[in-house]
């Protein structure tokens, strides 16, 4: 199986693609490959673009609808970009009793966006999800891999900052 | 490796300066490691190391040790001390004061009833427990395969594959009584029997590992903890129906759990326990992890083939059943988890003397995740028919919040909620069944009075509702319809009549959907229904929510106290406080949208909602 790299946003899609063939083609003989080819798209391109949607139909000769049709019924695949970070609150059940809707209403406010959308800069994107089984911590939420604990509405400006900090320090470094 | 070899080495582990030395266990299972464990361990290698120590002790990572809340947690295990909420700068009186110097450091101690407590067998949380399934899990390190086969692992899968057939396998499990723990718990042994029985060449072994339940995180402290024993449970489930392939469905929001599952199959291939000839028996079984892509009825047993099979995860008509037809229509076995850790276990001690532990129709111990305000929540295994009192107040320490407690809500979507006048409910299959709720998965969230049981309905149906697949219509449409009411209730907008058709729909949708997540989705209302009518009624009738939780039955008020400070103004949203500087705000009622943004703001406990 070809390894899958870690979300190389910024590369060129173009070359990214080309990676992409590569994985179709190593799973093409797999039974029940639509999947993790899907999955390794999601985290090569941070979405599935069309171009990549069109290549899988075509190696795996499995019907465009098919595609289209697992892609959607799957919360973890998306259509569309995804920001750098992605915000996922956890609304599972202890979380939800110990406030998490509270702190979805702030990070809305703070970030100016609705579940679903992202920041316009491309920083931040906010979702829910559905229980990250950590519930002893409730209520949580996760910025990509990072799991914030014990999250108070209060405290989700300081979570931000430290995230939007990060941004000037790499942007910094750019320069 | 043969038999024998597996013999030898676990003798040279077991006698091995590593295996001897003294040991400090760090817990690295996702909540700890959240709470910053992975840090602790480092600073407990450099500190060592500076002292020359790190021949001695051997620090191990392992899995959940159970306590999520008060981590990170580390114990020593030669006087069995259990420290808590272990920070870095803490690491250092820990070598000094205790390793080197003997003492232990009370301020990082557990306290009971205003006493410090040091040893890990005397806290309450861990004397009430009987740790069976997660015997190893916050004991060895989970991606040493040396370690699990130290304590014992895989002699189950010897004494399998050199002194029983298949058949017999499948009568030890029947014996057992044990019964399947994802859920609903069918007898495992006669699942296998089934499948044992199809003539077919080619069959399927799968590992349910998607536990989408919110409020459930055993399958994950396992998989994270101890995946040998979920391996070896599959290699011995696959001798008895004979199999050659399975595949463990892992949900993707466990990242850490696939890779230390990953890093164990490969282990486990390495030494020749996964792949052809195992153990030199001639036996070939191989393992491969498949990864959920967040949906919730994955979790179902037909769901979740047909996901594996690359389509929508949606779940087809039974019969025929996946024993029969199943995965690419070849004979399949399905279980969880939690269940394939119970076989090795059982296979060592032998079916009936593991039929000793649990009630008359439901053997052995389960584990549950305990979570909700409680003073320690995390996980707990205790025996089946255990009473709830004993999980929420003996281990869990009681409520937290200093508030009632109101109900337990258990079993998850498909679950429903314990009241106060049934704490002592055994946890089992039937008593449960009984009172409108589950054993589920083990999901166990407790609430006090804070949670408005109404919400909790309305909760758990935006849940299904999102979740259903849509491939049926009485769960897709019906659980529509039922949010529709409930939201209604919760807004002040409920009639008397509501409640009845609520009960109407929930019987077409649970009598009605093909699957089991349309068939249980009715569950959380019917159980509220049952036990917290009165709640319902005054949402309805009176337009009051008694817990304030219904956003549009609130109403803020800022008291006297108000110095004017102007902080919760600013806040507001949509500017509907007003009043001049250092004089006493008010909250205009109409245009307030009930946020609670002021009243989290505020910090003179000025602003009051009721």
């Amino acid at each position: 199986m070809a390894k899958v790299e870690k979300c190389s946003c910024g590369d060129d899609e173009a070359v990214l693609l080309e990676r992409l063939v590569e994985i179709i083609s190593s799973f093409k003989t797999k039974p029940g490959a639509l999947i993790p080819v899907l999955q390794a798209t999601q985290s090569l391109f941070g979405y599935i673009p069309q171009e990549a949607i069109l290549k899988i139909s075509e190696i795996l000769n499995e019907p465009l609808h098919k595609v289209y049709g697992v892609i959607t019924f799957y919360s973890f695949f998306s259509l569309k970009p995804r920001g750098k970070y992605l915000i996922r609150v956890c609304l599972g059940t202890a979380c939800y009793v110990q406030g998490a809707n509270e702190i979805v209403t702030a990070l809305k406010q703070q970030l100016n966006i609705e579940i679903g959308e992202t920041t316009p800069d491309k920083l931040f994107t906010l979702d829910v999800g559905r229980c990250f089984g950590a519930c002893g911590l409730a209520p949580i939420i996760m910025v990509n891999d990072d799991v914030h604990q014990f999250v108070k509405p209060s405290g989700v400006k300081k979570i931000l900052g430290a995230y939007k900090k990060n941004k000037e320090v790499n942007q910094e470094e750019e320069t | 490796m043969s038999h024998a070899e597996l013999q030898a080495l676990r003798n040279v582990l077991v006698k091995s300066k590593e295996y001897n030395s003294a040991k400090v266990f760090v817990c690295a299972g996702g909540g700890c490691i959240a709470s910053g464990s992975k840090k602790v361990k480092d600073a407990f290698v450099s500190q060592l190391a500076k002292k020359g120590l790190n021949e001695k002790l051997n620090i191990i990572e392992t899995g959940c040790l159970g306590p999520c809340a008060v981590g990170p947690v580390v114990v020593i295990e030669k006087d069995d001390t259990f420290y808590q909420k272990v920070r870095v700068q803490d690491v250092k009186d820990i070598v000094e004061k205790h390793l080197i110097g003997g003492n232990v450091v009370e301020s990082l101690l557990h306290t009971v009833e205003e006493k410090k407590v040091s040893k890990r067998s005397e806290l309450p949380f861990f004397k009430n427990q009987d740790k069976q399934v997660l015997r190893n899990c916050g004991k060895i390190d989970p991606t040493k395969i040396a370690d699990y086969i130290a304590v014992g692992g895989y002699r189950a899968l010897s004494k399998v594959l050199t002194a029983m057939t298949g058949e017999q396998v499948v009568q030890e499990v029947t014996i057992s009584g044990l019964r399947g723990r994802g859920g609903a718990g069918f007898p495992t042994g006669t699942k296998w029997g089934f499948a044992r029985k199809s003539k077919d060449d080619t069959k399927y072994i799968l590992c349910n590992a998607d536990e989408g339940d919110p409020g459930a995180f055993m399958d994950r402290s396992i998989l994270e903890g101890d995946p040998h024993s979920i391996i070896e449970g599959m290699i011995i489930g696959a001798y008895a129906i004979g199999s050659s392939q399975g595949y463990v469905y892992v949900r993707a929001e466990y990242p850490l759990a696939v890779e230390r599952l990953q890093i164990a199959i490969d282990q486990a291939r390495t030494f020749g326990l996964l792949g052809k000839n195992i153990l030199g028996t001639g036996f070939n079984f191989d393992l491969e992890i498949r990864k959920g892509s967040g949906a919730f009825v994955c979790g179902e047993e037909t769901a979740i083939i047909t996901s594996i099979e690359g389509n929508r995860g949606e779940p087809r008509h039974r019969p025929p059943f996946p024993a029969e037809k199943g995965l690419w229509n070849k004979p399949t076995v399905l279980n969880n988890v939690e269940t394939f850790s119970n076989i090795p276990l059982l296979i060592n001690e032998g079916g009936a003397h593991y039929a000793e532990k649990g009630t008359e129709k439901s053997k052995g111990t389960k584990i549950f995740a305990l979570a909700g305000p409680v003073k320690i929540s995390g996980l707990v295994e205790v025996p089946v028919g255990t009473p709830l009192r004993k999980v929420v107040y003996d281990i869990g320490g009681g409520i937290s919040t200093g508030k009632k407690y109101k109900a337990a809500q258990i079993g998850g979507p498909s679950g429903g909620c314990i009241p106060v006048e049934h704490l002592d409910v055994p946890l089992d299959y039937e008593a449960l069944n009984k009172l409108g709720a589950i054993m589920g998965s083990g999901g166990l969230i407790v609430m006090d009075e804070s949670s408005c049981m109404v919400d909790v309905a309305r909760f758990f149906l935006e849940f299904v509702q999102d979740e259903s697949c849509g491939k049926c219509v009485p769960c897709r449409e019906g659980t529509a319809r039922m949010k529709q009411i409930v939201d209604r209730i919760c807004e002040g907008k409920g009639e008397m009549k509501d409640i009845d058709e609520l009960e109407v729909l929930a019987k077409t949708v649970t009598n009605a959907s093909l699957c089991g997540l349309g068939q249980t989705a009715p569950n959380p209302v019917l159980s509220t229904l049952r036990h917290f009518r009165e709640e319902y009624i005054e949402h309805i009738r009176d337009k009051k929510c008694r817990t304030a939780v219904c956003k549009e039955l609130i109403v803020f008020e800022i008291l006297d106290v108000c110095n004017g400070c102007q902080a919760c103004k600013k806040v507001c949203p949509v500017n509907a406080i007003h009043g001049e500087k250092k004089l006493h705000h008010t909250i205009d009622e109409a245009e307030c949208i009930r946020c609670g943004l002021c009243l989290s703001t505020c910090k003179f406990d000025a602003i009051v909602k009721y």
